[in-house]
């Protein structure tokens, strides 16, 4: 197997691309792509460390995440979808019914 | 090795450009359709890494249910084109600084523990299969498999109430 640095450099680099796309997209839908990409990252240097220490434990916490994750995109998008209805647009600029 | 490098810089070269894809292209569709093939290309990873059983609830999971759900809301909402330009003209180029501020960090944190990072066990052909993926969660994890079901069950519920309606 290749040294386990350059499995957690592409997952670093994975997860600061996604960290980015939150910063930058106003898009709602957009940004909770880029947390699944963020998400994938970590997944990735799980699996990494499951095999390099020959420990499958790494493998069940990215099956849990991956649970989690669908969990969090069903309950997401039917928060966007309402959010759509009442305000006619996701772009999160405009989302800013709270501020005093 | 040579091979295993010449394979993992090609993957890990189609994984970065797509997750630049995403974030570049103005059309929420083409993003989605970029994040499927990073999340195809982390399943090869997977696969590589001697981990059959996740790398193939990856495609089903990720690629397959989670972005059908979001091509779905895209065209449900004809949200495509919505909500690119944004009014702060001065927080691109931060969120750009501060990317590659995270980056080199993390970056330089793996480089400079190079020598607490393990070097890979030996891994039987059976390695990640899924009986022993099986085992290990039904025996070790057999409480938290069920906590997940129960926040399945609630996420269900969560989404059904929101997306009903006033009625």
């Amino acid at each position: 197997m290749l040294p386990v640095t350059y499995y957690l450099g592409l997952s670093a680099i994975l997860f600061t691309l996604g960290a980015l796309g939150v910063l930058i997209k106003r898009n709602a839908i957009v940004i909770f792509m880029s947390i699944e990409l963020m998400l994938n990252a970590a997944n990735l240097a799980f699996v990494t460390f499951a095999r390099a220490y020959g420990a499958l434990s790494g493998q069940i916490f990215v099956f849990f995440v991956m649970a989690v994750a669908a969990a969090e995109v069903a309950v997401g998008l039917a928060l966007i979808v309402t959010i759509f209805h009442t305000k006619q647009n996701i772009d999160i600029d405009q989302m800013n019914m709270m501020k005093g | 090795m040579t091979t295993d490098l010449i394979v993992f810089s090609g993957l890990a070269l189609v994984a970065v450009a797509s997750a630049i894809g995403l974030l570049a292209s103005q059309n929420a569709v083409y993003s989605a359709l970029f994040l499927i093939l990073n999340f195809s290309t982390v399943a090869v990873f997977y696969l590589i890494l001697g981990a059959p059983f996740i790398a193939l609830t990856q495609i089903t999971v990720y690629a397959g249910a989670i972005m059908v759900l979001f091509l779905f809301v895209i065209m449900l909402l004809g949200a495509e084109q919505m909500g690119y330009a944004s009014p702060l003209r001065w927080q691109r180029p931060l969120a750009l600084f501060l990317g590659v501020v995270l980056a080199a960090e993390a970056i330089y944190v793996v480089l400079t523990n190079r020598a607490l990072l393990p070097t890979g066990a030996q891994a039987g052909p059976t390695f990640g299969s899924p009986v022993m993926v099986g085992e290990v969660l039904f025996n070790q994890y057999l409480l938290p498999f069920e906590v997940i079901s129960l926040l399945l069950l609630a996420a269900m519920i969560g989404a059904i109430v929101l997306s009903r309606g006033k009625s």
